[in-house]
């Protein structure tokens, strides 16, 4: 069967920063079989290992492109880079967007690999959600599901 | 040739948000800054009114990167004031944690962000194209530090068993054993380590700033030690702020250290080295002298090296106290509070980190104060980009900027750990 991953990434404690974990959270009893959620910091070793041996992997993250606060952007990282400038630096000095480089570098990278920004309101220590991100993380909930069901479908035949 | 001015708006590969800005007039330097601007951080204010057992789990906070130093030193400093002296396991586990941490940051250091510079590459992933197994050797040495950290500390990043007087649950043996077989790989990738980046080619430098560093007999001082100088300085830690003192400057959110009444000093991995080296494991020493590394080094390129050498140490030092490794009969001391104010430092990845706290008879905090390695370390940075621009002048602009971040570096600066709030009445609103 193939092995699809989900990973949340984020902070919980940094205000919108716990969109991604919040996607993984909802996500986590909704998935079909055969699907792993995980919520993950951003160690490039540890989301390298997430995703070892998946054939696909869906990343969630929270972005800062300037754009309105609960936007959703979607990339696919399979063939191209994603836009490093869109994700916000992170504090161990390798982000999410550079992690795929390198593991796209070594030959690491899964053959599918999807990536789910949300927009950020706001990254301030110890608040919760912003309202616009938090309705985000729902409509993103169902964009997840949909995809993982599409490529269940696809992958049957 | 004309007045130029050479900036960087956000220096790639370090931890946090700096820049840099150098200004010449033909070959003569008229001005080097490193500025910090992550946004101020209100750590030593947010400390007071909290119980002096918190202060370890929240200045771990401070840095992702080095969490378990911040811990350690915060915990020295409640435990001196109270009078409390941890059993040898409990201290040989402290030890422990913080080699996982060591190893963890100077992977990431010499791997990720330092080796491409030697190697003319923008990063670590263009590295990786060409270098692919140097840079999984890299990953796998950093992942062996953060399961140091995971089995010790509960968590690999901001530790969550770690508590003043102990451990919140200390591991067996048989938990520590599984840890061997990593580490022992961990330490034939450190050597290798030693020999890859000793072929690197390093321009002749010295830097003749004071050196400041801990010193433990019969040991490299990591989690313990008095703070000794290459000048001759021999102190006690409650003796710090008599001879270095913390000065603002407008342009970055960070404070700057420098010895009182005036003079840079150096911490951090050069100086450790140069005053220690005869402390370390005598495979770290050997790794070192095959490479032709003295016993000191003050060469900042070079410190890419030196890192190298003391991640042999790390993983060595690991083994060794895995192997020595008895339970305590308790996991953690019990610890009264005591009126007054505590002084503690440890040797973070990047150098000495004193804590000082002043705390009230039922254990609230009153006042704190942390001093990161980066900041004592800012204006020898600023001193050493000055003399590199002024030897390398003639350098194109592109090359010259290059040279300048490799200077900046070289030092491993930890912008996040380095910014402190701004002013008091900013803290107190």
């Amino acid at each position: 069967m193939t092995r699809t991953v989900v990973i949340g990434i984020g902070n919980r404690l940094r205000g919108d920063d716990a969109a991604g974990v919040a996607v993984a959270e909802l996500l986590r009893p909704r998935v079909p079989d055969g699907v792993e959620v995980v919520s993950c910091d951003e160690e490039p070793s540890r989301l390298m290992e997430a995703w070892e041996g998946a054939e696909s992997v869906l990343l969630v993250d929270t972005v800062s492109s300037g754009e309105p606060p609960g936007t959703l952007h979607r990339f696919d990282a399979g063939e191209e880079a994603v836009p490093a400038r869109t994700f916000r630096s992170s504090t161990h000095a390798i982000g999410i967007a550079d992690t795929i480089e390198l593991a796209r570098a070594l030959g690491r990278l899964p053959r599918r690999v999807r990536v789910y920004g949300i927009e950020a309101g706001g990254f301030e220590t110890g608040s919760s959600l912003t309202p616009a991100v938090g309705s985000a993380v729902a409509l993103l909930v169902q964009d997840v599901l949909a995809d993982l069901e599409e490529e269940r479908c696809t992958s049957a035949h | 040739m004309a007045r130029r001015t050479i900036v960087t708006d956000y220096l790639a590969r370090v931890e946090g948000e700096g820049a840099m800005t150098v200004q010449l007039d033909g070959d003569r330097v008229e001005h080097v800054e490193l500025r910090i601007f992550e946004p101020p951080r209100f750590f030593e204010a947010f400390l007071r009114g909290r119980s002096f057992l918190e202060a370890p789990d929240i200045t771990a906070r401070i840095c992702g990167i080095c969490p378990v130093a911040y811990q350690t030193s915060a915990i020295n400093a409640m435990e001196s004031l109270c009078g409390v002296d941890v059993p040898e396991p409990i201290r040989m586990l402290r030890r422990l944690l913080y080699c996982g941490e060591w190893i963890e940051s100077h992977a990431l250091h010499v791997y990720m962000l330092h080796a491409p510079d030697f190697l003319g590459y923008e990063s670590a992933i263009e590295l990786a194209r060409d270098a692919s197994q140097a840079v999984e050797r890299g990953l796998a040495l950093k992942r062996t530090g953060n399961d140091v950290m995971t089995l010790v500390g509960g968590r690999e990043i901001h530790p969550i068993n770690v508590r003043v007087g102990g451990f919140y649950r200390v591991p067996t043996r048989r938990e520590l054993l599984t840890l061997v077989e990593p580490l022992e790989r961990a330490r034939e990738a450190a050597l290798e380590t030693v020999r890859w980046t000793a072929g690197f080619d390093f321009p002749e430098r010295a830097v003749d700033c004071d050196l400041v560093a801990l010193a433990q007999p019969g040991e490299y001082a990591i989690e313990r030690g008095r703070i000794r100088s290459s000048a001759g300085l021999d102190l006690a830690p409650a003796e710090y702020d008599e001879h270095f003192e913390e000065l603002h400057v407008e342009r970055s959110n960070a404070l700057q250290s420098q010895l009182r009444g005036g003079g840079t000093y150096l911490c951090g991995p050069l100086a450790r080295y140069s005053l220690g080296s005869a402390e370390l494991s005598p495979l770290a020493r050997e790794a070192a002298a095959e490479v032709g590394l003295g016993d000191d080094c003050r060469d900042p390129f070079r410190s890419i090296v030196v890192r190298s050498v003391e991640l042999v140490h790390a993983c060595d030092e690991s083994l060794r106290l895995i192997e020595a490794y008895e339970e305590p009969e308790r996991p953690a001391e019990p610890v009264e509070p005591v009126a007054g104010t505590g002084y503690g430092v440890s040797e973070a990845p990047r150098g000495l980190l004193y804590h000082r706290y002043r705390l009230d008879g039922d254990g609230t905090i009153l006042d704190a104060k942390i001093v990161p390695p980066t900041s004592q370390n800012q204006l020898a940075i600023e001193d050493d980009l000055r003399d590199v621009v002024a030897r390398n002048s003639r350098l194109e602009d592109d090359e010259l900027r290059r040279l300048c971040e490799q200077t900046i570096r070289n030092y491993d600066p930890c912008i996040s750990c380095a910014t402190h709030f701004l002013d008091l009445q900013v803290e107190r609103r």
